[in-house]
């Protein structure tokens, strides 16, 4: 299957790859799985005391697909707030990327990520 | 219209007596070989057609025990959801970051032995969750639905390793 240019400069040259602190306070981390493809993401955010994102990493196995929803949407977080982050929809990163049909749900692994990473955080705040 | 287990003869169960089923499957098959349809009406040689069909495509449902879980789920009318759920627990989805972590390792050391390793580690925890698959199914949906979407899981990252085994040793 043919890529987009997109899909391939996030899968060559993935940003933001690594961990957080998970321990830390203000580090929320998803961790979401596709049983059909077997696709495995990590997706961490850090949230400063104004509660807006200032970093987020991801650790994904997968396909190119996968790899690069999730280098995309580290870029998308960076400067959300988390309501902000609550709204990146599964349709937009397709889009951006320019995912085929197929590869629809590798973008909603992205988005059920954030989504995870956000309700980790919110929980650990609540505490 | 016959269920699968039905049209084997066999009790509608995950523990399942595959040389039973094999049998019945076999005798099935031979029945409805077109062979034997040779002199038959159109209309007769159709219909021996589509039960071949029809019984390999309930053997090979029946034989696999994801398969087999996730058909027993369809007939209680539950979804197993493999396609959009993508909630697990974290634990399980550690492990799975790990497996392909030593898969890729292996894959650099080109390791074949520590891929055995891996291999039997997975047919372990696949037989576990099989065990719990055995009671899940009878009263609980829900635990059953997401213990076929862990065996799913667990079927790709082995047929993962096989080709990655079989690539080595090439």
């Amino acid at each position: 299957m043919a890529y987009s240019d997109k899909v391939l400069d996030h899968y060559e040259n993935p940003r933001n790859v690594g961990s957080l602190d998970k321990n830390d306070p203000n580090v929320g981390t998803g961790m979401v799985g596709a049983p059909a493809c077997g696709d495995v993401m990590k997706l961490q955010i850090r949230v400063n005391d104004a509660g807006m994102i200032e970093d987020a990493k991801f650790k994904t196995y997968g396909c190119g697909s996968a790899i690069a929803s999730s280098s995309l949407v580290t870029e998308w977080l960076k400067g959300k707030t988390l309501d902000q982050a609550q709204e990146i929809k599964n349709s937009a990163i397709a889009e951006e990327l320019a995912l085929p049909p197929v590869k629809i749900h590798c973008s909603v692994l992205a988005e059920d990520a954030i989504k995870s990473a956000i309700a980790d955080l919110k929980s650990k705040q609540a505490k | 219209m016959q269920n699968h287990f039905e049209l084997f003869q066999l009790p509608q169960t995950f523990t399942l007596d595959l040389s039973q089923l094999e049998s019945h499957y076999r005798s099935l098959q031979a029945e409805v070989h077109p062979d034997k349809f040779v002199n038959a009406s159109p209309a007769e040689r159709m219909r021996s057609m589509q039960m071949a069909t029809l019984a390999n495509e309930a053997y090979q449902t029946l034989k696999h025990p994801t398969a087999r879980a996730r058909y027993l789920l369809q007939l209680q009318g539950v979804e197993t959801e493999e396609e959009n759920n993508t909630a697990m627990p974290a634990d399980f989805l550690m492990a799975q970051m790990e497996w392909r972590e030593a898969m890729e390792d292996a894959r650099h050391a080109k390791d074949v032995n520590a891929l055995d390793q891996l291999l039997a580690d997975m047919r372990a925890q696949a037989r576990d969750l099989q065990q719990t698959l055995a009671t899940a199914l009878a009263n609980e949906p829900a635990r059953a639905a997401l213990t076929v979407r862990k065996l799913r899981f667990i079927d790709k990252v082995s047929e993962d390793v096989n080709q990655l085994i079989a690539t080595l040793e090439d």
